[in-house]
């Protein structure tokens, strides 16, 4: 065990634990943060995604010793229920959500991606989705919430 | 925030059973439905009003649903259905969901049940509407007028001269003290205000926000961690466990053994998973599996528990003197539900009392199952349903239900019990396998003269129920007995005709004891079908057999027709009688832009990507929801590779609660059919189950190319309401099937259509 500091949406924190322990479960079971999930720990299928230094990072193979000062942001870092980040937004415009369970890795990709190349193409939105699974499969939605978004910004 | 489960903060005014959602616990309330623990059953005598309302002083409505959400959207259609026979605005309607304590017992959220059971004349619909008849009853008493002379709107009873009172303060926080009337008026239809429209989820701003409390945050004061260690092979049983091989792990609790099963407890997430990893354990094997490459000959050899469907007895002799006889065999493999996240729970099992949070689909019978586990009796079990990631049907939500009580008995704590990917690939309850023999007689027009259909299907465990707790891994590891086959020769049928299986094609009349059940005008029928003892745990996943069945059907009625040059369409309406499938095909061909011809389409390239379309129809369950659906794809006839680029889907499912949600099952089921379609099968060695993870099951991401679904809503404001979940999946691999024999003249009859296996199938065409 060690104690390790990490900043999570904006907020610092010192938690206890083993430096090997996966970012994920430092993130659900000691901060108490609902966003990140555990779908497969295996770096598979997204559900654990957060973001760090911009990108899109797999939090279920991330030992939190590695995160070490950078600033973690979880889907509900990202916005609020009463202010939701405009890609929330384009989300819950339509309704792409079937179970949810898997919204960490679809939201927190795309957005990762749409803040690097505002202007990716359909392929390379895809590419990016190329091992983000949802398996209620409400892919339709969910690429029309990501091409709102990505218009509502251009 | 932690729940703090021995000071449950709740209402009891007047003794009606109204929750409110205390500030002092985090209690939210979407997914946590709190009531008292000492609830006593006769709240939730389904008889009784009060089990399924109470109406607050300030006017706001709790009902109490056994009929749960996973994502399939029956949240926010029944928050709507109370709405409207209440008329309410939504926003005062808060609706608990499937808690033993305050539910009343609805059995299984499953089988496209939840609305037939909760939407026509009983239950919740009409706990609904009989509450509002009492309630206007009782303002016309203290209004002084009659009460056809009355008018609701928002909870508020208003006289013509505009003296009102509020539904608050006729009855607000006290009993209803009546029983459910069977008499009281659901509103009809054309009144609808809030049913019919299409409301957006109520959960998706949680769940966008990532605010949702899914089982997997459920958090509970003082609660620690475990992890199962499963069997590599199912039904090997355990020689040796070496506790001292974890001794190293820091925070380890305990190791939990119990006849086969096998856990750990420790106190945080991470220590469990290492001592789950690092624990030695030796397994006595099993005989070994039946090899995967000849699995589908090896179930028609196994004994059988058989049942006749329909049979006109005159099947053999039209096939013997029939102009031309066509068969053909279609397979099916398992495949799993694989849930997104593997499947977790939490328990707090004491010494004389247990609770557990659940995302099974069926509180009560979990509530059995987790009483024979821990011989703690019957009403000392609370299971409360907190949903988990998306089911598809019997997932691992129920085993892991167990493994969390097992746990929690043994160290006296509550426990968190998250499987493993691997865990849950292992030993979920798979969708079954099947093998399906169909034999057609045809006359020298080219109709069919008589259908002759017979199945197999590997069958082991499944629902536990109230009384199997065996049927999944965890009851069985534990000593408890899986339903097995009882090997038994078909007796003629007998009552009328069961299609709940969709085993009978749509295309026979269905005659039992001279009633005639089906949807066609095939008067020669025989349909017998086989339970064979499968290797694995089976279980229901979305459309179970359903789909498998209709995958058979439809390909089969497909190279009926196109031997006999028909057009596919023509040829479906020609053998129809039913009126709404007969409407769903035809809707759905003309928003197709159907090209009426025979399949294959003329003149195609063998080389090179080519295009085609198929079709497809079910009458689900015989009467629960129609469909059809085109597919049209491309087909590399290079790489065997199969992208789909259009779906229409055209439904009816009675009166249309929301369209809304339903578009977003229709949408979602037929791309998970068309996964299933084209890549999903467990596969296994000699002795264990290879597909394992994402990387050994195949499905497909988010970043493929999407094809167009187009919805075509037929809207039944007279019907009953049906199921809707389940209807579209069921017809995807048929239609997809259709479609690349009808691109390239070759067909498909074992699914997943893999680029091998489509290339195989293109390489032997004639
Ligand atoms: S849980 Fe991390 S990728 Fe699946
Ligand atoms: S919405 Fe259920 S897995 Fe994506």
């Amino acid at each position: 065990m060690a104690a390790i500091s990490l900043k999570v949406n904006g907020h610092a924190h010192t938690v206890d634990v083993d430096p090997e322990t996966p970012l994920l479960y430092v993130l659900s079971d000691d901060l108490q943060l609902r966003g990140p999930k555990f779908g497969c720990g295996l770096a598979q299928c997204g559900a654990c995604t957060v973001i760090i230094r911009g990108q899109a990072v797999r939090s279920c193979v991330m030992p939190v010793s590695a995160v070490k000062q950078q600033e973690v942001m979880t889907l509900e870092g990202l916005g609020t229920p009463e202010k939701p980040h405009a890609i929330q937004e384009a989300f819950i415009d339509e309704g792409a959500a079937q179970c949810g369970f898997c919204l960490s890795g679809v939201i927190l990709t795309a957005k990762a991606l749409l803040d690097e190349n505002p202007k990716a193409s359909d392929e390379q939105i895809r590419e990016a989705l190329s091992n983000v699974l949802c398996r209620c499969f409400t892919h339709t939605r969910m690429m029309r919430a990501i091409k709102r978004y990505q218009r509502s910004r251009a | 925030m932690k729940k703090e489960i021995s000071r449950r903060d709740f209402v009891k005014a007047s003794g009606a059973l109204i929750v409110c959602f205390s500030t002092a616990s985090l209690v939210e309330p979407l997914a946590m439905a709190q009531g008292p623990f000492d609830t006593h059953p006769s709240h939730v005598d389904p008889e009784k009003l009060d089990s399924w309302l109470a109406v607050a002083s300030d006017g706001t409505v709790t009902a109490y649903t056994g009929k749960c959400d996973f994502g399939q959207g029956i949240y926010t259609v029944q928050t709507q259905l109370v709405a409207e026979e209440l008329c309410v605005s939504i926003s005062k309607v808060k609706l608990i969901q499937c808690d033993t304590s305050v539910t009343p017992d609805q059995g299984t959220t499953s089988g496209s049940q939840s609305t037939p059971t909760n939407f026509n004349t009983r239950n919740l619909a009409q706990a609904a509407a009989t509450a509002r008849e009492a309630l206007v009853g009782m303002a016309a008493q203290r209004l002084g007028v009659s009460a056809d002379q009355l008018t609701i709107e928002n909870g508020v009873v208003s006289a013509k001269d505009g003296r009102h009172v509020s539904y608050g303060g006729l009855i607000g926080g006290k009993h209803f003290d009546i029983a459910v009337s069977s008499t009281a008026k659901r509103r009809s239809t054309s009144e609808w205000k809030v049913l019919g429209k299409p409301v957006p989820s109520l959960d998706r701003v949680a769940l966008m926000s990532g605010t949702f409390e899914f089982v997997h945050n459920v958090q509970v004061l003082g609660m620690v961690h475990g992890r199962v260690v499963r069997p590599p092979e199912i039904g090997a049983t355990v020689g040796n466990v070496d506790e001292k091989s974890v001794q190293h792990v820091p925070g380890l609790i305990k190791v939990v053994v119990r006849n086969n099963f096998i856990g750990v407890v420790a106190e945080k997430q991470w220590q469990a998973a290492q001592a789950a990893k690092d624990l030695k354990v030796t397994w006595q094997p099993r005989l070994g599996l039946p090899a995967q490459k000849d699995f589908y000959d090896y179930l028609r050899k196994q004994p059988s528990r058989d049942l006749m469907l329909v049979n006109s007895k005159d099947v053999d002799n039209k096939l013997k003197s029939a102009s031309r006889v066509l068969k053909a065999t279609y397979l099916h493999p398992y495949q799993a539900h694989g849930s997104i996240g593997s499947s977790c729970a939490v328990a707090d099992v004491q010494a004389d009392h247990a609770t557990v949070w659940s995302a099974t689909q069926s509180v009560y019978p979990t509530q059995h199952g987790v009483s024979a586990l821990t011989a703690l009796p019957l009403d000392s079990v609370r299971v409360i349903f907190v949903r988990g990631a998306g089911c598809y049907g019997l997932n691992a939500a129920d085993t892991v239900s167990y493994d969390a009580a097992l746990l929690s008995q043994a160290v006296r704590r509550p426990v968190r019990v998250q499987l493993t990917r691997q865990d849950e690939f292992l030993s979920e309850n798979y969708g079954s396998a099947c093998v399906v023999e169909q034999q057609a007689a045809l006359d020298a027009s080219g109709t069919i003269d008589a259908w002759d259909c017979e199945t197999w299907t590997a069958s082991f465990g499944g629902r536990p129920g109230y009384d199997q707790p065996g049927n999944v891994i965890t009851g069985m590891l534990a000593g408890f007995d899986p339903e097995t086959i009882n090997p038994r020769t078909a007796v003629e049928p007998t009552g009328e005709l069961r299609n709940g299986n969709n085993a009978v094609p749509s295309y026979v009349v269905g005659c039992v004891n001279g009633k005639c059940g089906g949807a066609g005008s095939i008067r020669s029928e025989r349909v017998l079908t086989h339970a064979v003892k499968s290797p694995f745990f089976t279980g229901p996943l979305r459309s179970p057999l359903r789909l498998q069945n209709t995958f058979a059907h439809e390909c089969f009625m497909d190279e009926i027709s196109a031997y006999a040059r028909a057009d596919p369409v023509a040829y479906r309406l020609q053998h129809l009688r039913e009126t709404r499938i007969i409407d769903v095909v035809k809707a759905a061909a003309k928003t197709a832009n159907w090209d009426a011809r025979p399949s294959p389409k003329p003149g195609t390239a063998r080389t090179g990507t080519v295009t085609g379309r198929g079709i497809a129809c079910v009458a689900y369950e015989g009467d629960n929801g129609y469909a059809a659906l085109v597919a049209e794809v491309e087909v590399g006839q290079a790489s065997g590779r199969v992208q789909a680029s259009r779906f229409v889907v055209a439904h009816d499912c009675g009166p249309i609660s929301n369209p809304e949600g339903l578009r977003n099952q229709i949408e979602g089921g037929v791309l998970q059919g068309m996964s299933r379609a084209l890549g999903e099968e467990i596969t296994w060695d000699d002795r264990k189950v290879t597909s394992i993870d994402w990387q050994s099951y195949n499905t497909l991401p988010l970043g493929i190319q999407v094809p167009i679904i187009e919805s075509v809503l037929i809207d039944r404001p007279e019907a009953k309401a049906t199921g809707a979940g389940e209807t579209a999946i069921t017809l995807v691999a048929a239609a997809i099937g259709n479609a690349i024999f009808d691109a390239t003249g070759a067909r498909l009859r074992e699914v997943p259509f893999t680029p091998d296996r489509v290339k195989a199938t293109l390489s032997s065409r004639g």
